[in-house]
């Protein structure tokens, strides 16, 4: 294979890497004051990225390196959303930043760099080009949370979010290092046919496979594995929250779904019982713990392990429908969960957080149209009709019903029926309940456009999602299935 | 076809797209436009399903007006839309209490006008979307769209406890409508891949599944019927919910559950229905006579109604679940009748209350001297309450007493001690509030009902006695649909 042949599959990546040479550069250059231009040029590159990524898009499933990647629909698909989602995230938090003084040159290159990280996951086929990713991904995020220095909680959370980011990082490794054993390859394909043809030894696989799913459960964030995620959801930074909480979901689908289908495929009996427990666990655990909570950012980490684990049922199912609805599931709670922070960040002021639940009681009074998009999100999470979260959460049951577990479809019903009360919640307080301060909210004109276009976006995917759905499915199909 | 526009798809979206106009007139310095954006908007609305009834068939079952559009072509989900002689009705009983509930709050609602204005137009526009979605999957997504702008409803405009009452509603309505789902997710696996409900309706079921699906289904609709024993969030919501609020859910919102059985329980799991019938009966006997006499003992005049639109609704449960003509059609025309009254009855206790501010009964006294025409228009409304000859809703409880004594005799006996009971509450609460001398200075300083509220009350007692006189042309829509519906239902899909 020559050289042009392997680096088209990977262009963006190396586009998206001189660039962040380029900007950390270019940043020094900068005087305080001259950020904005960073900020530009950080845009650009995603929108470069994202041309290129359309650019070298092929039909069919493309390797390069000698199978250590691949590019295909699934991963152009996801790639793309999640320059979106960083795009987003950057427009959401540049006034929360601004005014902390920390819309530094490294919160962005962090950001990129993270980003790189995501990609090389989504397009990752060989066991040490994730685990590249993965770490590229999680020490770019230790950074990003440890940002704020003379915050004792934001630190704290760095401290717990990298210990036991490790220790994760450590379970996986060790899993990686037995299935090599095992199979002697730590390329997924091969891997595959080493499990399939039967020539590997069978508790060594096992157990391989037990510390893999703890190290994917570890980075997901599902019950027993969450314990991180509320403290570093609370302690970090909203703008850094919201990036934890939103575009990795993406790159961990894909890693879940690279490592668990792609490569472990034959072993999907015993893979999709673990899962099965998982999942339960995290939506009764989330859903429940989350009702207790008064600060928001604590309320949506638990609500990520719910939406998590109902994730992980579309696994559990199998099929272009289980696949495919997870991937649905992915994109749009990541859409959701942008939507959510984003409003804490735009009600927050100069040291002010507008974290807590209270400080949304009566926001119809002071902004309908916030009220209103706020509503709109929180439906969607909840999982009402027509928002887009129904028909996330309408495919994975469907997922699971027709793969047979219809009582776990009612499990997964009833548990989110307790899930919808603490959506409901905000909306009452938004719309029933006095305000507590009359402070004006100052909106900036981008964040404020964006806010509508994620509201209005959350109901018109919900009004139309028959595209969305078909391109995950699709996606899923190639990429997956007709390997 | 409007201007080369679909009737059913212009009467689903014109009151919602008014209901966004009417929301984008912003705060309540733009009242006054809001008001007459929404009055426009819900006339409109009414206007626009004319069609339904000049254009029906009626000498066929089959879907009517339908519309069928790819929507999520991945799952085979349709925007496929039609009425039949069951569904038909309510779409004009619903589209025509929008105005209704427009002017009806014209002065009382006086903060967020536009919001509350626009939020009944977006719901009716959703309720007739309910009423004619032909696909699982879009009807689901109404029926559930229905909560969000009721759930605003009753808590930002409620009384003292609304909040209370509205997670209740929302939180009862969600619990049952999402294991729907999961049995329509079901029935998508047995058909093979459809959802569209005519679909559904002949695909065979194994009897444990019947059963499963039939509690599934029952759990979303007999929440909204409600039926016995899991009523209790309506006499909560109702007496919380603002006057239009109260409207809409006896007149609209308990028939959406109602017609639920109709469309999907009995029609997808006859064997089971059958089966089961024993039990539904038994509930609906409990319904009609234990609601009765607890609607008796209330001190407050909204409660007092809301748990006589329970008892009511028990009839519609008897009616369909005895299996016969008579029993369906009554219960029909008791769903139609039901909504004038009960609509009706909750428009009087609104005009007392806007000019009171009490709904208890000890408040009132004498209003009769000092309102003499509100007396006779609550009066009429109070007898087809009761069930008085001549209105409307003497129609439908006869007919469903006579469907229930071909079946067993102590149905018909238990079921016909409404007769005794509704006439016990609603004529003594009757009593108290209206004769008698004058009470307090509160009944001393009344006004009698201006113009507007006497359009809303000439129109609603037209219907009532208009129906209660010459029902045919009600009783003509549903006749071949009811009939074939029975057919359907006596045919057992059982596979083994």
């Amino acid at each position: 294979m020559n050289l042009m042949a392997n680096l088209m599959p990977v262009a963006a990546e190396i586009f998206l890497l001189c660039m962040v040479c380029t900007i950390l550069i270019v940043d020094l250059l900068l005087t305080q004051h001259g950020k904005f231009w960073t900020y530009l040029l950080v845009q650009i590159t995603l929108l470069g990225c994202a041309a290129i990524t359309v650019y070298t898009h092929v039909d069919g499933v493309v390797y390069a390196f000698n199978k250590m990647y691949v590019d295909d629909l699934m991963s152009d698909v996801l790639k793309l959303m999640s320059y979106l989602g960083v795009a987003m995230m950057l427009v959401y938090s540049r006034q929360y930043l601004l005014v902390r003084g920390l819309f530094t040159g490294e919160f962005m290159v962090l950001a990129l760099f993270a980003l790189l990280g995501m990609n090389v996951m989504i397009s990752a086929n060989h066991f040490l080009t994730l685990y590249l990713g993965l770490e590229l991904l999680s020490l770019s995020l230790y950074a990003m949370v440890a940002l704020q220095r003379d915050s004792a909680t934001a630190t704290e959370a760095a401290m717990k979010y990298f210990v036991l980011g490790a220790l994760a990082s450590g379970l996986l490794l060790y899993g990686m290092s037995m299935l090599y054993g095992a199979t002697g390859t730590l390329e997924l394909g091969a891997i595959k046919d080493a499990i399939t043809h039967g020539v590997t030894n069978k508790a060594l696989l096992t157990f391989g496979l037990v510390f893999i799913v703890s190290g994917l459960s570890f980075k997901l964030g599902v019950v027993p594995f969450h314990m991180w995620v509320p403290d570093v959801y609370h302690g970090a930074p909203t703008a850094m929250t919201m990036f934890i909480g939103s575009v990795p979901k993406l790159a961990a689908f894909a890693f879940v779904a690279r490592i668990l289908v792609e490569g472990l495929q034959p072993l999907v009996h015993d893979w999709a019982s673990m899962l099965m427990i998982l999942a339960i666990a995290s939506m009764a655990l989330g859903n429940l713990s989350a009702i207790a909570q008064t600060n928001m950012k604590r309320m949506f980490a638990y609500s990520t392990i719910t939406h998590m684990g109902f994730l992980l049922l579309g696994f559990i199912s199998g099929g272009v429908e289980g696949y495919g609805a997870s991937m649905f599931y992915a994109v749009t709670y990541v859409l959701m969960s942008l939507g959510g922070f984003g409003m804490i960040m735009l009600l927050s002021r100069a040291g002010f957080e507008a974290d807590n639940l209270s400080d949304f009681k009566g926001l119809n009074q002071r902004s309908p149209w916030l009220a209103f998009m706020m509503m709109l999100l929180m439906f969607s999470m909840a999982g009402v009709p027509p928002t887009v979260g129904f028909y996330a959460k309408l495919s994975v049951l469907n997922a699971v019903v027709v793969a047979g577990y219809t009582w776990l479809a009612v499990v997964a019903v009833l548990l989110s029926l307790i899930g919808a009360f603490y959506y409901l919640r905000i909306v009452k307080l938004m719309y029933f309940d006095a305000p507590e301060s009359h402070e004006k909210i100052h909106l900036s004109p981008d964040s404020a456009v964006l806010i509508s276009f994620n509201g209005l976006g959350v109901l018109a995917l919900g009004m139309m999602p028959g595209m969305l759905m078909a391109i995950c499915a699709a996606a899923v199909q190639y990429s997956l299935l007709l390997r | 076809m409007i201007f080369g526009l679909p009737v059913i798809s212009v009467a689903i979206w014109l009151p919602i797209i008014f209901g966004v106009l009417v929301l984008a007139t912003g705060d309540d310095k733009n009242a006054p436009l809001a008001r007459n954006l929404a009055l426009l908007g819900s006339i409109l609305g009414f206007l626009v399903t004319l069609p339904l009834y000049s254009g029906f068939n009626i000498t066929t079952s089959a879907m009517q007006f339908e519309e069928l559009h790819n929507w999520i072509p991945l799952f085979s989900i349709h925007y496929h839309l039609g009425v039949d002689g069951i569904s038909m009705l309510f779409i004009l009983l619903n589209s025509l209490f929008t105005p209704l509930v427009v002017l009806a709050g014209w002065k009382v609602i006086d903060k967020r006008v536009a919001q509350y204005m626009a939020a009944f137009l977006i719901m009716s526009g959703i309720v007739n979307g309910v009423f004619a979605a032909l696909d699982a999957i879009l009807f689901y997504v109404f029926w559930e769209a229905m909560l969000i702008p009721m759930f605003i409803i009753i808590g930002v405009w409620g009384g003292p406890n609304r909040i209370y009452a509205t997670m209740k509603f929302f939180l009862y309505t969600l619990l049952g409508s999402l294991l729907m789902l999961v049995a329509l997710l079901y029935l998508y696996r047995q058909t093979g891949g459809s959802f569209e409900i005519l679909d559904f309706h002949h695909v065979g079921l194994t009897m444990t599944a019947q059963i499963l699906i039939f509690i599934a289904f029952f759990f979303a609709f007999a929440v909204k019927v409600p039926m016995f024993p899991v009523h209790t969030w309506l006499p909560d919501a109702h007496v919380e919910a603002p006057t239009g609020g109260s409207v809409v859910l006896a007149a609209i919102m308990l028939k959406v559950g109602a017609y639920g059985f109709l469309r999907f329980s009995m029609p997808i799991t006859p064997d089971a229905s059958h089966k089961l019938a024993g039990v539904m009966i038994a509930l609906s006997l409990i319904a009609i006579v234990y609601i009765g006499l607890v609607a008796l003992k209330q001190s407050d005049m909204k409660k007092l109604v809301a748990y006589s639109s329970i008892s009511h609704m028990g009839f519609v449960t008897l009616g369909f679940f005895i299996f016969n003509a008579y029993g369906m059609e009554g219960a029909l025309m008791q769903m139609i009748s039901h909504g004038f009254v009960a609509g009706a009855l909750f428009l009087c206790i609104g005009v007392l209350y806007d000019r009171v501010h009490s709904r208890e009964i000890s408040a009132y006294g004498g209003v009769a001297n000092k309102m003499p025409v509100f007396a006779a228009f609550f009066m009429l409304f109070a007898m087809a309450n009761s069930g008085l000859p001549g209105t409307s809703a003497f129609v439908g409880e006869f007919m469903v007493i006579m469907g229930a004594i071909k079946v067993n005799f102590w149905y018909a006996f238990a079921a016909a001690s409404t007769l005794i009971f509704g006439a016990a509450y609603t004529l003594w609460m009757y009593k108290r509030v209206i004769f008698g001398a004058v009470a307090n200075h509160h009944v001393a300083e009344l006004s009698d009902i201006n113009l507007r509220e006497k359009i809303i009350f000439t129109l609603l007692a037209i219907f009532v006695l208009g129906m209660g006189i010459y029902p045919l042309p009600f009783s003509e829509i549903l006749h071949v649909s009811v009939n074939d519906l029975l057919e359907h239902v006596a045919h057992s899909k059982l596979i083994y």
